[in-house]
């Protein structure tokens, strides 16, 4: 039952960058932007709350103070949203303005926000000059992973035999994250209200299906597509510096950040362009991700599952990107125009080329 | 066209609605791109509660001009004047603060919105609420007759619906001054009369309404005034109840048009093409033709009508061996061997070097048949490559034919190997057909030859169409103008959504309505398998009484006509 729940904990834990990621890219792709540069750009996020966090750090700041606390969270994470939302706007001028092809501009993005993350990385642990290859905040690390109090009170109250396990543990499944995943939640309900329920989403999807016809009702293409490329850039930069600052509990380490990037960009489809459906989609490959870890060893029924091999836990790695290949696969048996991409994904926008 | 001409018929223009100011007034507009003049001098004035037609043959700058007044284009001089006043319209914002609202022959919808969700597109009015935005739509169908779900998804929706929220889109823009450029393309005579009921509403209800076509009877059925353009120049306004196709396309044309096609008896037809049961079903697994049977003979032209994607192009090809067939038979009678090939068997190599011969004009004209980046020489030689001598091509034959074509349709062309995407439509067309023709076919299958053709190029394709069939060859051609395939076809196959739903003879005219009202019925008609075999049965012999027959099943279908045309043209769209 233990395993059960922390299973649980340590998928959502999971599921928040990649949340965050695919929050953001359903955003940029609801414009016709395919922006295939979300794990450089996660990346970016990344290092640039890693890098505010760090300088923070040097100024021997007292984390005893509430204030200084709180400065704290606020540098990393403007940090974090501004490197995301450079790489945003370098993605646009490329796509938007200069009508590069998209593919290859998000690929480079990729290489190039990797390169750069790791780039300042490496610059920083030469300063720190640690020992290990790796850039330690914990105390930056300790502001951001800060969870409901109440939560401890109950577990202790339960290890007391004052209330039942059970509830415990219910408590602690559902109120023991950081801010910042419960932010990825209400960025991603936001975000489907938006999208469907609103002027400002009908204009959006309307610039991602047919951008000559938005065109033509007078709405700032262009506008509208570099609004929302840059603020799911923003977006999925915080799905970077949550892995660090609470996940890796403020542990930098070259390529640390996964394969989640791309991870991220097979939630969009999975969840068929609908941030609400991406809230579920990402605690499942969350959980898919990580359930390696949990298998092997237990009786089910009369059974004894065995443990797993080094080969076999990669495998179930990979299951998240077989349950996309099958939604694709379902969903263009089905044939229903509302589950397909935006009309106009992935092609630039001449005004001129009617 | 004289001075004289001109002068007289601009000072005779009366004021139909009584109303002093116009509602839109052009005076003088001049635009030219590059060297090109589009539009030179052109006056022009709409009233309120007035129909305004404005004719022209293709490249006579109707809708350059429109364009101007909806402000996708600034004219280079002139003046606009709305309700009296002078304005600049620089955008189609500008045009929308005008009340100017204009109907686009290529639609602009998004096709999984909604009706409601396309027509409140880019506006903006405070809450967004759609319930409330749906009861106006409802209101203003109402008010003006037009049929509309404001719920359905426009990806559901027939060509003529999808008009409707078009149209729907500038009247709640509160728009006064309507543009239309050529609505009726793509309509059966149904929702034709359907349109042109609202258009009369709405200039009943005060508003000014330009609407260009091709058309000359439904300028005159619809039109209170005529304002004639050629060549970029403005030729003059007359009133329609003054005037008649005839003095129409003079003025139009610059020089007087024989209207009537010429049609021949067929001299001693001989079936040519026998196809029985034909049944085909598209990549989606639906069922594109039903039970087709029909007979081609040798030295006629046989019309094929229906609304667009009621699988006249899948029948052309199905014939030509480009189609899958689920089953069926398509026999060929050999006039050089006197026997009888099964052309199912074939490849759609073998089956064109019998001679049976497809042109196919899609929408953008350039899809099938042409290579739009090749000039003409390279474009007959797509017929000829094999035929050179081992490795090497031969280039002379085909460029002699290029020649030829050139002289022989009259194609305005710099010269042969200027890439055929270059030429206008006209002369891309004459470039194709030539092709097909220059090979001596014995079955000549064309559909849609003269879609967007102004009206001298559409009879010279009528004529070289017309000689083929006295040289005896089988000629079978889908049209879209009814009052073409009328006046051309020595009998006309209605095809409805993949089934045949009637032959008819154009020469007979049934009792009770007119051939062109029952020729629409039918094309809307629902038919199961049993009446396609009765129709094929007759396609022999059409006659009057079997027409009168179809037309008593019919005559419920009448009242739901356009509606049932189900997902029509999605996939030529």
């Amino acid at each position: 039952m233990t395993l059960f729940f922390s299973f649980i904990r340590r998928a959502v834990m999971q599921g928040v960058p990649l949340l965050y990621g695919s929050t953001g890219e359903i955003i940029t792709e609801k414009s016709g932007h395919l922006n295939l540069g979300i794990p450089g750009i996660m990346y970016m996020g990344a290092i640039g709350g890693v890098i505010g966090g760090f300088f923070y750090e040097q100024t021997g700041a007292d984390f005893g103070l509430w204030y200084v606390r709180l400065f704290a969270i606020l540098i990393a994470l403007t940090c974090s949203l501004v490197f995301s939302c450079l790489m945003g706007l370098l993605y646009c001028f490329l796509t938007v303005s200069l009508r590069a092809n998209q593919n290859v501009t998000g690929l480079a993005l990729t290489t190039f926000g990797v390169g750069v993350g790791n780039f300042f990385g490496g610059s920083l642990i030469k300063i720190s000059h640690a020992d290990v290859p790796t850039v330690t905040l914990t105390k930056t690390s300790g502001c951001f992973a800060k969870h409901l109090g109440f939560v401890d009170s109950v577990n202790k109250a339960a290890q007391a035999g004052k209330c039942p396990q059970i509830l415990a543990e219910l408590c602690q499944t559902v109120f023991s994250y950081s801010f910042l995943a419960y932010l990825s939640i209400i960025i991603a309900l936001v975000a489907a209200h938006v999208l469907m329920k609103t002027r400002t989403g009908l204009t959006l999807r309307a610039v991602g299906e047919d951008p000559a016809t938005a065109d033509a009702a007078g709405i700032n293409v262009n506008r509208y597509k570099y609004v929302s490329t840059c603020l799911g850039s923003m977006i999925a930069g915080l799905g970077g510096l949550y892995y660090i600052m609470d996940y890796a509990s403020g542990v930098w380490s070259s390529d640390g950040f996964g394969d989640r990037g791309w991870l991220s960009v097979a939630l969009v489809i999975f969840s068929l362009w609908r941030p609400g459906l991406a809230i579920i989609g990402s605690f499942i490959f969350g959980g898919m991700y990580i359930i390696h870890n949990y298998i092997g060893g237990q009786k089910l029924f009369f059974l004894t599952i065995p443990k797993l091999s080094m080969q076999a836990q990669e495998l179930f790695k990979m299951s998240p990107y077989v349950m996309t290949l099958l939604v694709l696969i379902f969903v263009s048996i089905k044939e229903k125009k509302e589950a397909l991409p935006p009309a106009h994904l992935g092609q630039n926008y001449f005004r001129e080329e009617r | 066209m004289s001075e004289q001409t001109a002068s007289s018929a601009t000072a005779a223009t009366p004021n139909v609605s009584g109303s002093p100011v116009p509602a839109i007034e052009l005076r003088n507009i001049t635009k030219t791109f590059g060297e090109v003049i589009a539009n030179q001098g052109i006056n022009l004035s709409v009233y309120r509660g007035e129909i305004l037609s404005i004719l022209g043959e293709n490249g006579s700058g109707k809708t350059t001009l429109m364009n101007m007044i909806s402000g996708i284009y600034f004219p280079d001089s002139g003046h606009i004047f709305i309700d009296g006043e002078e304005v600049l319209i620089r955008s189609p914002k500008d045009a929308f603060r005008y009340k100017i609202g204009m109907i686009h022959q290529h639609f602009k919808l998004i096709d999984v919105f909604t009706a409601t969700e396309n027509i409140v597109l880019g506006l903006n009015d405070g809450r967004y609420d759609l319930p409330a935005y749906e009861e106006r739509v409802r209101e203003i169908c109402g008010r003006y007759g037009f049929v509309l779900d404001p719920k359905k998804k426009i990806y559901d929706m027939s060509v003529s619906e999808k008009q409707t929220v078009e149209i729907i889109k500038v009247l709640y823009r509160g728009a006064d001054i309507l543009i239309l450029d050529e609505p009726t393309a793509v309509l059966t005579p149904q929702e034709t009369d359907r349109l042109f009921d609202v258009l009369r509403r709405m200039r009943d209800d005060g508003k000014a309404i330009i609407i260009i076509t091709h058309k000359l009877h439904e300028v005159m059925a619809l039109s209170d005034k005529v304002a004639v353009l050629c060549k970029g120049r403005y030729i003059g306004t007359v009133v329609t109840k003054e005037t008649n196709e005839a003095k129409l396309t003079e003025m139009m044309v610059g020089e007087k048009v024989d209207l009537n096609i010429h049609r021949s008896e067929p001299k001693n037809p001989v079936p040519r093409l026998i196809v029985k049961g034909l049944n085909c079903k598209n990549e989606d697994g639906i069922a594109v033709l039903k039970n087709i049977s029909f007979t081609a003979q040798s030295g006629e032209i046989l019309g094929i009508a229906g609304i667009a994607g009621s699988g006249q192009r899948e029948l052309l090809e199905s014939i030509a061996g480009l189609q899958r067939l689920e089953s069926g038979e398509i026999t060929y009678m050999n006039p050089s061997t006197e026997k009888e090939e099964n052309l199912r068997n074939k490849s759609p190599r073998q089956i064109r070097e019998l001679g049976v011969r497809l042109s196919f004009v899609p929408e953008d004209r350039l899809g099938m048949g042409l290579v739009g980046n090749m000039g003409i020489i390279d474009n007959m030689m797509l017929r000829s490559y094999e035929s050179g001598r081992g490795f090497f091509l031969n280039r002379t034959a085909p460029a002699s034919l290029a020649d030829q074509i050139i002289s022989d349709l009259q194609v305005v062309t710099p010269n042969a190997k200027t890439p055929v995407r270059r030429l206008s439509g006209g002369n891309v067309q004459k470039v194709l057909v030539g092709r097909e023709i220059a090979s001596a076919p014995t079955v000549l299958m064309v559909a849609y030859p003269v879609r967007g053709l102004d009206i001298n190029s559409s009879f010279t394709i009528y004529r070289l169409l017309n000689e083929q069939k006295e040289k005896g060859v089988s000629i079978i051609f889908v049209g879209e103008d009814l009052d073409v395939l009328i006046e051309l076809c020595d009998r006309i196959l209605v095809l409805s959504s993949g089934s045949i739903s009637g032959i008819v003879d154009p020469r007979v005219t049934p009792e009770g309505m007119t051939l062109k009202e029952q020729i629409g019925l039918l094309m809307t008609k629902k038919v199961d398998e049993t009446a396609a075999d009765t129709a094929a049965d007759s396609s022999e012999k059409p006659a009057v009484a079997d027409s009168a027959a179809v037309q008593t099943e019919i005559t419920p279908a009448s009242e739901n006509g356009g509606k049932e045309a189900p997902n029509d043209g999605n996939q030529e769209s």
